[in-house]
């Protein structure tokens, strides 16, 4: 019967997290009109509404620079972290309760890490997309001070695995998706409104300020803006790199154990 | 005169009994979770207000209204939060979950079975969303008297306001999610939703945008919406909040008329 | 009103969806008490008909008078006597399934305590009465269609539409159904239901139509219909696979009719233990034998020459 040879075993390496990767894309493929309004037009409309329109009204720019080259790192950041809680949100829910992708992914010779691999390096590729276009659009409009804008790009996808990864184990943990719409806003939007994307945290109260750092945003905030102003961070840059990648390992870590429950049994 | 009148009062106490019968059932399935996403609704414009009209505003002092006088940042992006809320409140319900209920849950398949009819749905699940929205609105407009970003007395006469910007988007919801064909749509709903909220007078008066874009602004239901809060809640308000009203009023009149007989030619094949 | 009023009366009565007819002129009466049938395949106009008389579906053309109203003028009236089970449960997935009646009961406008009063003894009629508290998601395939068939019983109506009401449900769960569908039958409940399976309306039906591609191409009770269209007795032989052409060629003369099928061939005859005496005689040996009662699925077969469930 058969006229093909098929492989009878589990080919190794990263080739079968690349497969579930393929697959993510192949859908990406379907949808991907949708996501330039969100991913690409509503940031753009923002750096318009806020950086020119509110910019207007701010006399003498922020830290020394014009209201839009202060604000335009921030959005890249939080635009990234929009990205990857959108894709790490519904999607992850919705693979597990609704089309039930995973347990066919699980079906095939497929550990649980290549399926959560494969998943999480899809949501970075997308991070990854809307941060290119973010930054050549900042280009064009002259809000790059600094050949290090191009850094903000590593570590986009730093943040992305930051947010993505405990987004996954949360996720694979709920009863219901009315707790998504809570962590957007309990977790997301408060994070996008005080982490220092529109205005710096040091005009927060003290309290607030101690949430602002906590968030894993501020830290890429942070480097963002020194990196597009060519200016220092105003923390240790080890510092926020360690931060982040403590949230990355934590959160794969947790993502991991969440998705075994689920699907090996 | 009486005699053909009375029939007509009869049939109007039927269909409020029947459109609060589809109210009913969403009361029903409130749930814990689900209650602690409608509390945390009102956070959203909240959050906004302390973000932008406090941190930002400490970057941005006091700005001109129409009338000559000058305000608070905070002030004037206040009224704008407390429309914007009414509208995002009454949309979430009227066309993501109306959508589920309709084309997912086949919910409505079931209730046409019964007497209730397609403008009696759309009427109870408008009613239900504004339960909603009325509840963020008070609570939010309480914040403002708090902050001092209004007077009590105004608070009061912009809640009707609020209302009714929630009934006319909440109608104007229900039309659009009509002619839904899949949740991809609700991207297009998405992000028409945040254009308008970032460019309905919202964080800077509609003067500042080239006269082209203000007079497309001025036609827009969120900016109508902003410019009769504005005006109640700052006292600066003159005749053309009648207009607002007029506007928001066609707006929901349309939106029903358009989403019962939509909805029965979608559910009646 | 009297018994010879009929409950639904339908002269000429067409659904076109676009270029498509779905059902295309058919006459029906259902009369007080009775349950009533449209037995045909897939796609044979069933639907679309039980949604007319729903009141859902607007017919295109003909007459149709439901509890003696005017299906396009008093929709909403009509529909408070009815009760309708549909092909596929649209249960509420939010509401645990108690308050699936009593939310249901409220869209008739009754009141909430006679709501919960009428839920609890639906409850009981369809056994769920443990599972009350619980989500629908949750129940098994023949749970959720007994809580359809009380959601259909909540404004005690006059009348029960049931589409396909046990399509899709395992042997146990079916014979449950229809043993309670049994006893609303004898509660003087008129029933009208819909079904591609014999067993079923051959077990419920006083009368049945039988529909083929929007047209009925028989009317009567399923015994005169076995009568009129098919023998006492069905004869059914399996042959060794590719054989069964050169067989059939053999077999004529046997019984009234022969029927070859992909899988088998079936002889209509008055006395199956004769027939396979003959086929014996002519040195034919069936790999096996099945000799069974005449039922409507053969009714069906001699009708339109083809299987109802393909």
């Amino acid at each position: 019967m058969d006229t093909v040879e098929t492989p009878r075993r589990r080919p190794a390496g990263v080739g079968p997290a690349l497969a579930v990767l393929e697959y993510h894309l192949i859908g990406y493929r379907r949808v991907w009109r949708g996501s330039v309004l969100s991913s690409f037009l509503l940031p753009l409309l923002t750096v318009v509404g806020f950086g020119l329109g509110v910019g207007a009204y701010v006399d003498g720019g922020v830290a020394g620079v014009p209201y839009l080259d202060y604000l335009v790192p921030g959005l890249i950041a939080s635009t990234a972290l929009q990205v990857a809680v959108a894709e790490s949100t519904w999607p992850v829910l919705g693979n597990f309760e609704w089309v039930r992708v995973y347990a066919g992914q699980a079906a095939a010779p497929l550990r649980v890490a290549d399926i959560l691999g494969g998943h999480l390096a899809y949501v970075l590729v997308r991070v990854l997309i809307s941060s290119v276009v973010f930054l050549a659009v900042a280009a064009v409009a002259g809000s790059l001070h600094s050949p290090w804008a191009l850094a903000t790009l590593p570590l986009m996808l730093l943040l992305g695995l930051a947010v993505a990864a405990p987004v996954f184990a949360f996720a694979a943990s709920i009863p219901s998706d009315n707790y998504l719409a809570l962590l957007i806003r309990l977790g997301v939007i408060p994070m996008t409104l005080f982490a220092g994307v529109f205005f710096p945290v040091e005009s927060l109260p003290v309290v607030l300020r101690g949430f602002a750092y906590l968030s894993p945003l501020w830290h890429a905030v942070d480097l963002s803006r020194a990196a597009t102003l060519g200016t220092a961070p105003t923390w240790s840059l080890p510092g926020h790199l360690l931060y982040l990648t403590a949230w990355a390992l934590v959160g794969c870590g947790l993502a991991h154990a969440r998705f075994r429950r689920r699907l090996v049994f | 005169m009486v005699g053909a009148l009375l029939p007509r009062l009869v049939g109007l106490t039927a269909v409020a009994r029947r459109s609060a019968s589809v109210t009913e059932r969403n009361i029903a399935t409130l749930r814990s979770s689900y209650w602690v996403v409608l509390i945390s609704g009102f956070l959203e414009p909240l959050l906004y207000l302390l973000s932008i009209g406090v941190g930002v505003g400490a970057l941005i002092g006091e700005l001109p209204l129409p009338d000559g006088s000058t305000v608070p940042y905070a002030a004037f992006v206040a009224p704008a939060m407390l429309a914007a809320s009414a509208m995002s409140g009454a949309l979430a319900e009227t066309t993501f979950n109306f959508f589920a209920k309709m084309k997912f849950m086949k919910l409505y398949d079931g209730v046409l079975a019964t007497p209730v009819r397609p403008f009696e749905i759309a009427l109870g699940e408008l009613g239900w969303a504004m339960a909603r929205g009325v509840l963020y609105s008070a609570a939010f407009l309480g914040v403002m008297v708090a902050m001092e970003l209004t007077t009590p007395t105004r608070a009061l006469a912009a809640f009707p306001a609020a209302v009714l910007i929630g009934f006319a988007f909440g109608a104007l919801g229900m039309a659009a999610s009509t002619y839904m064909r899949s949740w991809q749509d609700f991207d297009l709903v998405g992000f028409v939703q945040f254009t308008l909220f970032l460019f309905s007078g919202t964080f800077v008066p509609a003067e500042a945008y080239p006269a082209v874009l203000r007079w497309l602004v001025e036609v827009t239901p969120l900016y109508r919406a902003v410019d009769l809060t504005r005006g109640i809640t700052t006292g600066s308000g003159d005749w053309s909040l009648l207009l607002d009203v007029l506007y928001l009023l066609g707006v929901l009149v349309l939106g029903l008329v358009v989403a019962g007989r939509r909805m029965g030619r979608l559910l009646y094949r | 009103m009297t018994t010879a009023q009929p409950l639904i009366q339908a002269r000429g009565l067409v659904k076109r969806f676009g270029d498509f007819t779905a059902v295309d002129g058919i006459d029906v009466e259902v009369r007080p008490g009775e349950a009533f049938g449209f037995l045909g395949p897939n796609g044979a106009g069933k639907s679309s008909t039980m949604r007319m008389i729903g009141c859902v579906s607007p017919p295109t053309a003909g007459e149709l008078r439901i509890l003696g109203m005017d299906p396009r003028r008093d929709g909403p009236a009509i529909r408070a006597r009815l009760g309708v089970c549909p092909q596929l449960d649209n249960l509420d997935p939010e509401l645990t399934v108690r308050e699936n009646l009593t939310t249901y009961a409220r869209y008739f406008g009754i009141p909430r305590r006679v709501a919960a009063q009428r839920a609890a003894e639906l409850l009981d009629f369809v056994q769920l009465t443990e599972r009350a508290g619980s989500k629908v998601e949750p129940l098994s395939g023949g749970m959720k269609r007994r809580l359809t068939i009380a959601r259909a019983l909540v404004n005690s109506p006059d009348l029960v539409l049931l589409d396909e009401p046990t399509t899709g449900l395992d042997p146990q769960a079916r014979h449950l159904v229809w043993e309670r569908l049994f006893r609303l039958k004898r509660q003087g409940v008129t029933l009208v239901l819909t079904t591609h399976y014999m067993d079923e309306a051959e077990q419920l039906c006083d009368r049945l139509v039988v529909m083929d591609g929007g047209r009925i191409v028989a009317e009567g009770s399923p015994r005169e219909l076995i009568d009129r269209y098919s023998t006492r007795e069905v004869v059914e032989l399996r042959f060794v696979v590719d054989s069964q052409q050169d067989v059939a060629g053999k077999l004529d003369g046997i019984g009234e009719r022969v029927e070859v099928l992909p899988d088998r061939i079936l002889l209509y005859v008055a006395d199956g233990d004769a027939a396979m005496a003959q086929v014996h005689g002519r040195a034919l040996a069936p790999a096996s034998v099945l000799v069974r009662r005449s039922g409507l699925e053969d009714v069906f077969l001699h009708l339109t020459g083809r299987t109802l469930v393909d």
